[in-house]
This record gives C-alpha cells, structure tokens and sequence, in this order.
C-alpha cells in the first residue's frame, strides 16, 4: 500500500507524542477536539476516536511510543482530516496478516489495524523491518 | 521532561473509580476516558469487591464514556465472564447510540455480556435473571 497521496491545501494543525498510556488517552482526546472542531458529527467524531486509539496503543505496545500529525487537507475532491502515526519500532512482519481480523502477534485481540481501517475514509499503512511503521487515516469531513 | 511524565503517571494512577454496593449489586459508574491500567485495575477491583460481599449482580454504567475501543471492550467482556465463574451477573449500561455503531464496525463481539438501555431496565434485568420478583411501588 503506496502512502496516500494528499497535497492540496494541506495544514499541518497539530503534532502529539506518545510515550505513556497517559499520552494515549490524552491524544485521542485531542483528535476528538479537532474532529468536532472542524464540524464532524458524532458519529464521525466516535469512529475517527476510536479508530485513532487503536493506532495510537500498537504504537505504545510494539514500538514504545511514537509521534502522531494531524493535519487538514483535500483527498479525493473530499475535505479531510488525516491522521499519521509514524513509529521507529521493529516494523510489522507481514503486513497482509496484520490487517486479518482476529490475527495478533501479540497480547492484542486483533482487531486493531482491520478495525481501524473500517473506521476510516481511507487508510495506508507502510512498515519496514527494524526501522519503523507508518500508517495514515482520512476521515471526509 | 522524562521525570515529569512519570510523576503525571503516578499521580493519574491515584483515581479510583467507586463500587457502590446496594443490596446484592455492586453498581460502578465510569465517568472519565479510562487509560488501559486503570481499565485493568477497575476489572480486578469489581471481582474482587463480588469476592469479598458475594454480590449477585453488577451493574456497570458507560453512558459517559463517547468511546470503547478493542481494549476496553475486550477488559468489558473479560470481565462479564470471569463474573460469571464467580456467580455474578453483569450487566452493561446506558451505552451511547454513537458507541454503539463504532464497536459493530470495529468488528468487536462482547459474548456473554448483557446490555441495557438505562441503569432502571438494567436492574429489571438483573433481578429477572436472578430469579427474583420485580416489586412495582404501588
């Protein structure tokens, strides 16, 4: 999966690191600011939260931490919020089973990067072993 | 700044979320976003306050929580199970419409936990699964 590619009228609204579980819980907090901020509903603003949250606990639990961009741009003629969680963790093995429901290398359930996904407009992943992940979630506002 | 968020850490790690207990219930209202320690605290907290007064029920209130995610969810439905080793129903309240949706499309199934719409209908719940007769006031 290529990154997505969103240029047009990008801004750059926010820049949150995670370290603690704290972090986490604070961060989705803050996406939620911002999804209702630009005039989501509460639907949209529960699904890009929870979608997020998910995101944001891989990068807790399998790299130990990471840094998270919000940003406000157009993807597909769509005025979008896109979140990008960028990681220097030990990277995802293979990433076609990573995004199987119910599969977990770890302690997980499962469910978090297909679930994110359904959660989402559009959505990437990138991953390279021993250097880090990258993934990108859109939500059309 | 790595002292600092330790010393958030453990002063966040203070909050205890209270277990009333009324009769044979145990009654637990969630009213802040749970970071996953405290999910799991809460989780050993309810089993054993059930171990320790034998309570028949819990009912759990979530109508302020505007997320569950797999991890909450997950700590949720771990927690109706291992309630219901120690004889103990659980019954989940008050989840938003919007909580609702999302935890479909996530693709989460809660098996063996009980849902209703408000903490009265929860306890009507839990006192005809437990064999016991609703008295209306009359």
């Amino acid at each position: 999966m290529a990154e997505l590619q969103i240029d047009k009228n990008r801004d750059r609204i926010a820049t949150y690191t995670i370290q603690t579980e704290n972090d986490i819980v604070l961060a989705r907090q803050y996406v939620r600011f911002h999804a209702k901020q630009f005039g989501m509903g509460i639907v949209d603003q529960t699904r890009i939260t929870t979608a997020v949250s998910e995101l944001f606990r891989n990068m807790y639990q399998y790299a130990g931490g990471g840094d998270v961009y919000v940003d406000l741009g157009d993807f597909a003629g769509h005025h979008a919020l896109i979140i990008t969680c960028i990681d220097q963790g030990p990277g995802i093995e293979n990433l076609d089973q990573a995004m199987i429901d119910g599969y977990s290398s770890g302690a997980g359930m499962g469910f978090g990067l297909p679930g994110a996904k359904r959660l989402v407009d559009e959505f990437s992943i990138e991953s390279e072993i021993n250097k880090g992940t990258k993934v990108q979630v859109v939500k059309w506002i | 700044m790595k002292k600092w968020n330790d010393n958030i850490d453990s002063v966040l790690q203070e909050k205890r979320i209270p277990i009333i207990k009324i009769g044979d219930y145990l009654i637990v209202s969630i009213q802040i976003d749970m970071h996953d320690k405290l999910a799991i605290q809460l989780q050993s907290q309810i089993l054993a306050e059930i171990g320790k007064t034998g309570a028949r029920g819990v009912l759990i209130d979530i109508s302020v929580l505007e997320m569950v995610d797999s991890f909450i969810g997950r700590m949720l439905s771990g927690m109706a199970s291992m309630a219901a080793i120690m004889d103990a129903a659980v019954v989940i309240v008050g989840m938003q419409p919007a909580v609702a949706i999302t935890l479909v499309e996530l693709g989460l199934e809660m098996p063996g936990v009980d849902t209703a719409l408000n903490m009265e209908k929860g306890m009507e719940m839990l006192e005809k699964r437990l064999g016991y007769t609703y008295r209306k006031s009359q």
